[in-house]
């Protein structure tokens, strides 16, 4: 009996030993690894599969959830001003991506030839991407407000031009939230570009001149193309960006969010109304699914139209 | 001589032990407004002078996720046993299960219809009150004394001055923008209650049915949109989102008029410029409405046994007189009871005194919810002023949406 359990407890220790190093290590590191998976899925993943669940009844944090089948996508579906705000969160996207990489991307293209105070101008570029979203929401919501105190109106006026609604518009309003945002995010694409474009090797541009090439095919052959890895970065990193854009209309339209007549309400502003307002948190996760399903969507269809052609 | 050191010992323990038993403490949440949470402090203060066996921790929340957290609590079975609620919130806290209803042996109802002013009924489910207010407020016509002064005008009466003093007093640029407007337009502020319980009478029509449903969607509904929105299409004298938002225009100096209620007296009172208040307007026939609010302290549903007493306690103390007293001296806020409110030096303040008179004539708004039903007015009059639709088919879709939310509070 007792030879027998000094056995057993050999077993492991001999298992342990029978290992190769490779195997070890490898081991060694799933243990390691084995935390931060267990963190994300406990704090990420299983939230988000919960919110599935929780799209298919109709909890409102009282009572307890009861499953109530696909009802809140067809109310969902139904409702005029989802499809409202579902626009509007794809002008925030087809809009606000690409104009965003052209200009940050002309901007890198020429800040990376300027020498004389370089890291200073940078530094300006980057900076409104340390600003916090809603301090910087308010300033520009003041810049929009009609004359005596509207910076911009004042400004139209006085070179007699009629001022504008700007926020108090349902055609003008979401443009008016998009400068802003764009701004904002321009300093971290520009420094995103510019180490890309350092990246190139000098060498291939010397070949391009000796070969006769100008600016702009050195440009088209050159430096777009291989900036490609970098911008598939931007892309798929700025469009999340915009379709998940929240802090910049919250603050600027705080007396009617995502006003006025839900002009520059985006998805998620929808959905924070409706499950922190209005405490339909079914609802509000079947709104979160549909965000869930066209970020994924986006982002595999970008990742495949920009995929290495090999 | 050990042993007797042993026993002091041991009964010093007890009597320690026994002080712990009998003192009882009670949560008490409101959200943050500073003069309210300074005005809580003295209160609590003076009960637990008069009241040595229990202790009240008071706990605050930013007003926006303050609804979120007593929610949240309620889920997490950790309540507090006196809660600060929106009257409008009510239905939302009774049906989920969130106050319980007050005892009738503690708080008599007789009592409570006789001392307190009629409004308080908006508290009542049923056969239970499930709440009792210790300050109301209600809406007046805030105005500047400067601005008036150099117009020359006096403050209105009527509607019919109200607006000739709202022309006498905008200022506008040579391209006819206002640089400073007659009467402030922010239907997110206080006017959508000026509408609704106000506007609508004086045009002859009832915002809700006796039995709470929508009842604007007529041509009294029309024609009191169509007063509202004409001050800024028509008469070009007031202009929504100038300043952003109403009281900022006020507060600066830029607007001779603006509709708001007893809760901005403290945020008024650094104006420097001075200010007047006088009753909302009366219509052609001299009739006169008005909006009254409150917020009530209720109890928390999680509440029992040994604490209940004591919040039973703490609520009595706090819809008392002496509270209201304190409470309209450091919050501005009028008292709850008539004897409190309605006194000679209260009615003959010029500053008091229209909201007091505003009080015995003030409707109150059964909300099922506030915001969204805000949000109605909101739009409302966007759809009119932004998307140019007709008077009558803005109001017919307010009445379609905001019935809507009303069935959904129903359920």
């Amino acid at each position: 009996m007792a030879s027998a359990n000094a056995i057993e407890q050999r077993g492991p220790v001999r298992f342990w030993d029978r290992l190769n190093i490779g195997t070890k290590r490898v081991i060694w590191a799933w243990a390691f690894l084995a935390l931060p998976i267990i963190f994300y899925a406990g704090i990420r993943f299983y939230p988000t599969f919960q919110a599935f669940w929780l799209s298919l009844t109709n909890w409102d944090l009282l009572r307890p959830a009861q499953f109530i089948g696909f009802a809140n996508y067809q109310k969902m579906f139904a409702d005029p001003i989802f499809w409202k705000v579902f626009q509007n969160t794809f002008l925030y996207l087809i809009i606000g991506t690409p104009v965003s990489l052209v200009i940050s991307f002309v901007i890198a293209y020429y800040l990376d030839r300027v020498r004389i105070m370089h890291s200073f101008i940078r530094a300006l570029y980057f900076l409104p991407f340390l600003t916090t979203a809603a301090a910087m929401g308010w300033v520009w919501r003041w810049f929009y407000q009609p004359v005596p105190i509207g910076v911009i109106n004042g400004f139209l006026s006085s070179v007699g031009i009629a001022q504008q609604p700007f926020l108090r518009s349902v055609d003008q309003a979401l443009f008016s939230i998009l400068i802003p945002a764009i701004w904002a995010g321009l300093g971290f694409q520009i420094i995103i570009f510019m180490a890309g474009l350092r990246a190139i090797p000098g060498t291939f541009y010397e070949a391009a001149r000796i070969d006769g090439l100008g600016d702009w095919a050195i440009l088209r052959k050159i430096t777009i193309p291989l900036l490609k890895p970098t911008t598939v970065f931007l892309v798929v990193f700025s469009s999340i960006g915009f379709l998940r854009i929240f802090d910049q209309v919250y603050n600027m339209t705080t007396n009617d969010p995502g006003g006025p007549l839900n002009a520059t309400k985006p998805l998620v502003l929808m959905i924070y109304q409706t499950a922190f307002s209005s405490y339909q948190m079914g609802y509000a996760a079947a709104q979160t699914v549909v965000l869930f399903t066209i970020l994924l969507i986006v982002s595999l269809l970008q990742l495949y139209v920009l995929r290495e052609k090999k | 001589m050990r042993k007797a050191y042993v026993a002091g010992l041991a009964a010093g323990i007890s009597f320690i032990a026994m002080g712990a038993a009998q003192a009882v403490e009670i949560e008490y949440w409101q959200y943050v407004f500073d003069s309210r949470v300074q005005a809580m402090d003295q209160l609590i203060e003076k009960f637990e002078a008069a009241n040595p066996d229990i202790t009240v921790k008071q706990t605050t929340f930013p007003y926006a996720d303050y609804q979120t957290r007593v929610v949240a609590a309620k889920v997490a079975g950790q309540g507090p046993d006196v809660v600060q609620l929106f009257y409008g919130w009510t239905d939302q806290f009774v049906n989920g299960g969130l106050i319980q209803p007050l005892d009738p042996a503690v708080f008599p109802h007789a009592e409570i219809e006789a001392d307190f002013f009629p409004i308080v009924s908006a508290m009542k489910r049923g056969e239970d009150y499930y709440g009792l207010p210790t300050a109301v407020r209600s809406l007046a016509l805030f105005y500047n004394k400067a601005i008036f002064a150099e117009a020359g005008v006096e403050p209105p009466t009527n509607l019919e001055e109200f607006l000739a003093a709202a022309e006498a007093t905008t200022k506008r640029d040579g391209a006819g923008n206002i640089t400073s407007a007659g009467i402030t337009l922010d239907m997110a502020g206080q006017d959508h209650h000026w509408w609704r319980e106000v506007l609508i009478r004086q045009n002859g029509g009832v915002p809700y049915d006796a039995e709470g449903n929508v009842a604007y969607n007529d041509a009294a509904g029309a024609a009191a949109l169509k007063f509202y929105t004409d001050l800024q299409t028509e008469k070009n004298v007031g202009l929504v989102g100038f300043m952003d938002e109403g009281q900022a225009a006020f507060r600066a100096g830029l607007a001779a008029m603006t509709i708001d209620g007893t809760f901005r007296l403290g945020a008024f009172a650094a104006n420097p410029f001075e200010w007047g208040v006088v009753e909302l307007p009366a219509d052609a026939n001299g009739m006169r409405s008005n909006y009254s609010s409150y917020f009530a302290n209720g109890i928390g549903a999680t509440s029992s046994g040994e604490e209940l007493v004591a919040a039973q306690k703490f609520l009595q103390y706090i819809s008392s007189p002496e509270a209201m007293e304190i409470w309209l001296n450091t919050v501005g806020e009028l008292p709850a009871r008539r004897d409190v409110a309605l006194t000679e030096a209260n009615l003959s303040d010029p500053i008091r005194g229209p909201f007091l008179k505003g009080l015995e004539y003030a409707h109150t708004t059964q909300f099922y919810d506030e915001a969204a039903q805000r949000q109605t007015s909101i739009d409302m009059v966007n759809r009119v002023l932004l998307e140019g639709q007709s008077i009558e088919d803005s109001v017919a879709q307010a009445a379609a949406a905001e019935q809507a939310i009303i069935d959904q509070g129903r359920q």
